[in-house]
């Protein structure tokens, strides 16, 4: 980024950093409420540094630089929603190619799922106690479920948008049904499977907040809500924070794959 | 010469609830190897339904279809197919566009590269393999679809109105380009086209189609020495005998339009 358009784009939120901390310095609400922004970011500092001083006879370097608390809750949530994420995509993706390809697998399916999809992610925390009880097994059954509907539904679309011609340009040229999957549908629905996957791990950093807030004894949502408890606003904040830092990367990475992913799309062109 | 395409009788009818469009009705028409047989008449006139019957992509309602006296079963790289919208896969590079056919033969990654730049270079593409089909214009990208059903060696080209969207210019030069080729090479080539003066340009024969039902109203042999010139006498004799067809055929399509029949 050019150097003015940055000026202008932190304008802002400086100002309102700023009008923060000048009413929690006059003492217009009480630190329980709203801590200064000074307050927020020691809070956070003090979260994420080693809790001990650096000894090599206790472990490696790189293990005393992860040994906060706030790096382990961040590599918690991360692990729960990659691995959810993983495995709903890794279901929703050949089904949706079936559904998609399939007009006899689309009406055997699909009334099922467009019961299902309407459920939000969330109201199966109860159910995955029950089934999975507490810790990682239900908050990753529940961010399989938000991630796989979204690439479901989007791959579905992307390959019944696929123009026919490229499935008889395939078989024309002598490609098999397995190629015509690999090699025609899967890389002709990317644009929409990608748009799916955006959605679908965006669910799935929101439902891993929230099951974390329920289901499971760490992670980032675990830590805010048990920073409400010993009412440390500061750590609350903190951890808000952070979760926005991690949402804001995760969508820049997929935003990366996306645009290497789809370097032969005409709409990308400039 | 030897019959390489056999139509026999074919009719294709289109059902849909409450009508019936007859696309095809006994159609009959041979294509000797090595000859260039163009297929011309108004939209709507079955031309699209026929090629696409011989290259597999539908099964006629009734009647025969043999290639190399063998009966047509579906599609197959033995017919290549030439797109009137290119069909190339957008998201494979040029030469992986031109090396997918001979891929699907079981040629090795290397020897199928080889290939396809030996054939990008015959037409004039030697530096465009690792672009993608959105970087190239409509006559590049006619030109890759070209050189992709040449790496799979079909003795049957079937071409559905390759030229149909490109400025007068780019066509004029394809045309040629595909005569070089076919003199070369001595494929059996099927083209279809609306263009009159395209037919005469290139075609051994030119057989005129009726609209609705599709039926065979001529089957003219062009005996103009190649290269043909759009501006000599015998060339316009010719055009004024098939534009009095088509044009019949083409008012016949408007009136049906003007009538209510959907445009296919």
């Amino acid at each position: 980024m050019r150097a003015r358009p940055l000026l202008t784009g932190l304008l802002v939120p400086v100002l309102l950093v700023a009008a923060w901390q000048a009413a929690a310095s006059a003492g217009l609400a009480s630190p329980q409420a709203l801590p200064s922004p000074l307050d927020v970011l020691l809070r956070w500092w003090e979260y994420l540094a080693p809790p001990e001083a650096f000894d090599p006879a206790q472990s490696s370097r790189l293990g005393w630089i992860f040994s906060g608390e706030l790096v382990g809750d961040a590599l918690a949530s991360l692990y729960r929603v990659l691995l959810g994420f993983a495995i709903g995509t890794g279901l929703a993706l050949p089904l949706g190619l079936l559904m998609g390809a399939s007009d006899r697998a689309h009406r055997l399916l699909n009334p099922l799922f467009q019961v299902l999809r309407p459920i939000p992610p969330i109201a199966y925390i109860p159910l995955a106690i029950l089934w999975f009880g507490l810790g990682n097994p239900p908050a990753v059954f529940l961010i399989v479920i938000g991630a796989f509907f979204p690439v479901l539904i989007n791959t579905i679309t992307g390959v019944r948008h696929l123009d026919a011609v490229y499935l008889r340009a395939a078989r024309n040229l002598g490609a098999g049904r397995v190629t015509i999957f690999t090699r025609v549908m899967l890389p002709g629905a990317t644009p929409y499977i990608l748009a799916g996957a955006r959605i679908g791990i965006g669910t799935a950093f929101i439902v891993v907040i929230v099951s974390e807030m329920i289901a499971v004894n760490g992670g980032l949502g675990y830590r805010i809500l048990e920073a409400r408890e010993y009412t440390w606003t500061d750590k609350v904040i903190a951890g808000m924070f952070t979760i926005g830092l991690i949402g804001l990367a995760i969508d820049t990475v997929m935003s990366r794959i996306s645009r290497y992913l789809l370097r032969w799309h005409q709409e990308l062109e400039r | 010469m030897t019959a390489h395409i056999v139509v026999e009788r074919v009719g294709q009818e289109f059902r849909s609830p409450g009508r019936t469009v007859v696309a095809l009705r006994d159609i009959d028409l041979t294509v000797e190897r090595g000859e260039l047989v163009c297929l011309l008449g108004p939209s709507g006139c079955g031309k699209s339904t026929l090629l696409n019957a011989i290259a597999g992509f539908l099964h006629p309602t009734s009647g025969r279809i043999l290639v190399d006296d063998a009966p047509v079963v579906g599609p197959g790289p033995d017919r290549g197919m030439v797109f009137q919208e290119y069909a190339l896969f957008p998201w494979m590079t040029v030469a992986d566009n031109v090396a997918f056919g001979l891929r699907m033969k079981g040629v090795g990654r290397a020897a199928a590269r080889q290939r396809a730049a030996e054939l990008l270079g015959r037409l004039g593409l030697a530096d465009f393999g690792d672009r993608y089909p959105k970087d190239l214009s409509g006559g590049m990208r006619q030109r890759v679809a070209i050189a992709r059903v040449l790496a799979i060696d079909s003795p049957v080209l079937l071409m559905d109105e390759p030229f149909g969207a490109l400025d007068a210019l780019t066509r004029a030069s394809l045309q040629d380009l595909l005569l070089g080729l076919w003199a070369e090479l001595e494929r059996t080539i099927l083209f279809v086209t609306h263009s009159i003066d395209e037919s005469i340009y290139l075609a051994d024969r030119v057989v005129v189609m009726t609209y609705r039902p599709g039926t065979i109203r001529r089957d003219l042999r062009v005996d103009l020495p190649r290269p043909r010139d759009p501006s000599s006498a015998p060339f316009n004799e010719i055009k004024r005998e098939l534009a009095e067809l088509v044009m019949t055929e083409q008012h016949r399509q408007e009136a049906a339009e003007r009538g209510g029949a959907a445009r296919d």
